[in-house]
């Protein structure tokens, strides 16, 4: 079966005052309709660089170079009439912040069936009903269509903002820390809500998040970035649960484990901040803050190779660290 | 789509939809904007002052107003005969306050329509442009603001006394005049909130939806700059008003029609300051204040049914 998105050796580069600042650095990223790919990191590790050049959203001032494929057609490349078709009718994103992703000086319904008339999937006089459909989707009453955003809660605000990302009946789903602003128990309630929709509607799901555990429950697959790279990526479970490299593992700790006294005392972070971007370190990015840099990390930057790989050399998960790098590579 | 073939039985069609959508809109607008006190004192005054402009002809005779069949002597104070006293040529102030209503009010109205469109249309695309156009977007965006600082660097009198020179000599003339050198600070101002706007994230998720400039423009920027434009236009009014009064103090304005500023500065020339003679000039001033009064109580009452933040506040 073909990918739905195909993201092969992407590069944004920011043009600031001060010269050029790499966000991210040759990302590969590639998602099956009906799969759901985490993608984890800290702040400023290119995550949300990654979902807005999906669609072309960055600012004038962002370079981008690679392949971003959405269902065979390479979206850096498109047209600008053809690039507003796509937009949302083949890959919806839900942002971050619900809050302010509304206007608010217009109705929820207006609001939800904005794409629907911009895209005229539905003729003008079944607009309306399209709206209460979606809003029944995502388990809210359709009369709340009269409402303007300011009169919702969090939680239902960000239902609104996934009723609007199912408008247009995308392949793909984008949901860029789509609960992050969330209490603990809405954020469940979002999470079961993002799956099913995935299931029923069989959408592909890039999920964006800094919360490992949230991925670990949603995500089939997840990607692990730093400092503008994936470092690790594989199945969800095998990820978190034995992670090979080193940040992924740092970033895992992070989590206290509920019952487990040991996490409790002593949450393990991770010291030291990310790499400024406009200057990385030589070699590994990782290395200034990974507990088992070795000399030669300062000066390879490994690329992504398969973990525990079979007898073909391939492998489900891969890793860019110089301790998963095949033997007599001359790293090791 | 063939209205006449549907059956009887069938749903209304979108056009009576949307009609009967548009008619609730206006009657909850109508329901909000009713519970503001000032503003239906400044609505209430302006519809007065409207309806006496409108209503003038049936006051006041205008052969009254000439300056050869004035019905009293020069400057008699006011009595039952001539309620706000006479001018140097014995004609009724209170007439000519009443004629002079007409184009004052027509003035203010038009000239700021004219500089609110103009400054609202300059500002929302420099904004836009500035914020989220390409190279291209942004050298738009530039030229228009450079033109609109070049119009804000002249003198608005210096302007608008040659433009009225160099157009033939008429009420039209006095509004196109006031309105094309009043705009630039209207243009200033929505530009900022426009890029204020443009900032926030439903922007982004608008362009993220796949929606165009005019898209952009029209539907989220728009609605948003609009409380902004509003309180701008009820400050312009006032503005055009005086301005057409200064216009017709230095002798560019229509000398054959009557209004506020004329009286004003007849009131001047006849010297009324010095010798005391305050019944001629106290009634145009102060309805030029209270049209602005009421200009401003309208607006704020507007922006406050506009916006539905500040309407859940009070």
């Amino acid at each position: 079966m073909t990918s739905l998105l195909d993201v092969r050796d992407l590069h944004v580069t920011y043009r600031s005052g001060g010269g050029e600042v790499p966000a991210v650095r040759g990302a590969d990223i590639s998602l099956k309709p009906g799969e759901t790919l985490g993608l984890a990191g800290e702040s400023g590790s290119g995550k949300s660089t990654v979902a807005m050049a999906l669609l072309r959203l960055l600012p004038a001032t962002a370079r981008v170079t690679g392949a971003v494929e959405l269902a065979g057609e390479d979206v850096l490349t498109m047209r600008w009439g053809r690039l507003r078709a796509v937009r949302w009718s083949e890959a919806a994103i839900v942002f971050q912040g619900a809050m302010h992703s509304l206007n608010p000086v217009r109705r929820v319904g207006e609001q939800i069936a904005e794409p629907l008339l911009i895209h005229r999937t539905v003729p003008r006089d079944g607009v309306s009903a399209r709206v209460a459909e979606l809003l029944r989707q995502v388990g809210l009453p359709a009369s709340r269509a009269a409402d303007h955003p300011h009169r919702l809660s969090g939680g239902q605000r960000q239902r609104v903002m996934i009723a609007m990302a199912l408008a247009c009946a995308p392949r793909l789903i984008v949901a860029d820390e789509a609960t992050t602003a969330l209490d603990v128990m809405i954020q469940a309630q979002i999470l079961a809500l993002l799956k099913r929709l995935v299931a029923d509607h069989g959408i592909g799901m890039l999920m964006i998040s800094h919360d490992l555990s949230v991925l670990a429950d949603t995500c089939d697959r997840v990607a692990v970035m730093y400092a503008g790279r994936i470092v690790e990526q594989g199945p969800a479970h095998e990820v978190m649960g034995a992670p090979a490299h080193p940040y992924a593992a740092a970033l895992g700790a992070a989590f206290p484990r509920i019952g487990d006294p040991a996490s409790r005392r002593a949450p393990r972070g991770l010291p030291g901040d990310p790499p400024d971007p406009a200057d990385p370190p030589p070699g590994c990015a990782f290395r200034p803050r990974c507990p088992v840099a070795e000399e030669v990390c300062a000066t390879v930057d490994p690329p992504l190779w398969p973990v525990a790989p079979d007898a073909r050399g391939e492998s489900v998960r891969h890793a860019a660290c110089v301790h998963v790098g095949p033997v007599g590579e001359g790293v090791r | 789509m063939n209205s006449a073939a549907a059956p009887p039985a069938a749903p209304p069609s979108p056009r009576a939809l949307a009609r009967r959508r548009r008619r609730e809109a206006l009657r909850s607008f109508a329901r909000e904007y009713s519970r503001r006190r000032a503003g239906m004192v400044g609505l209430a005054g302006l519809l007065a002052l409207v309806a006496l402009a409108l209503c003038a002809p049936l006051l006041v005779d205008p052969a009254d107003l000439t300056v050869t069949r004035a019905p009293g002597t020069a400057f008699e104070p006011p009595s039952a005969r001539f309620p706000l006293g006479t001018d140097d040529y014995g004609r009724s102030i209170l007439d000519l306050l009443i004629w002079g209503s007409r184009v004052s009010l027509t003035v203010g109205f038009l000239a700021t329509a004219v500089s609110v469109a103009l400054g609202t249309l300059v500002g929302v695309t420099a904004g836009h442009f500035g914020a989220s156009g390409g190279t291209g977007g942004r050298l738009l965006s530039s030229a228009l603001m450079r033109l609109t600082d070049w119009f804000l660097v002249l003198p608005t009198l210096v302007l608008a006394v040659a433009l009225a020179a160099v157009l033939p000599r008429g009420t039209g003339t006095i509004i196109i005049a006031i309105g094309l050198t009043v705009w630039p600070a209207t243009a200033r101002l929505v530009r900022a909130q426009t890029l204020a706007v443009e900032a926030r994230p439903y922007v982004e998720r608008a362009r993220a939806l796949g929606g165009g400039h005019l898209h952009v423009m029209a539907w989220h920027v728009l609605p948003n700059v609009m409380p902004v434009v509003l309180a701008q236009t009820t400050l312009l009014v006032a503005t055009s008003i005086i301005a057409e009064s200064t216009l017709a103090f230095l002798g560019v304005g229509d000398p054959t029609t009557v209004s506020w500023g004329g009286i004003l500065e007849s009131a001047r020339n006849a010297g009324a300051i010095s010798s005391g003679i305050w019944w001629y000039m106290v009634p145009p001033g102060l309805a030029i204040a209270l049209v602005a009064l009421a200009f401003t109580l309208c607006g704020r009452a507007l922006e406050a049914v506009i916006d539905p933040r500040l309407r859940e506040q009070r």
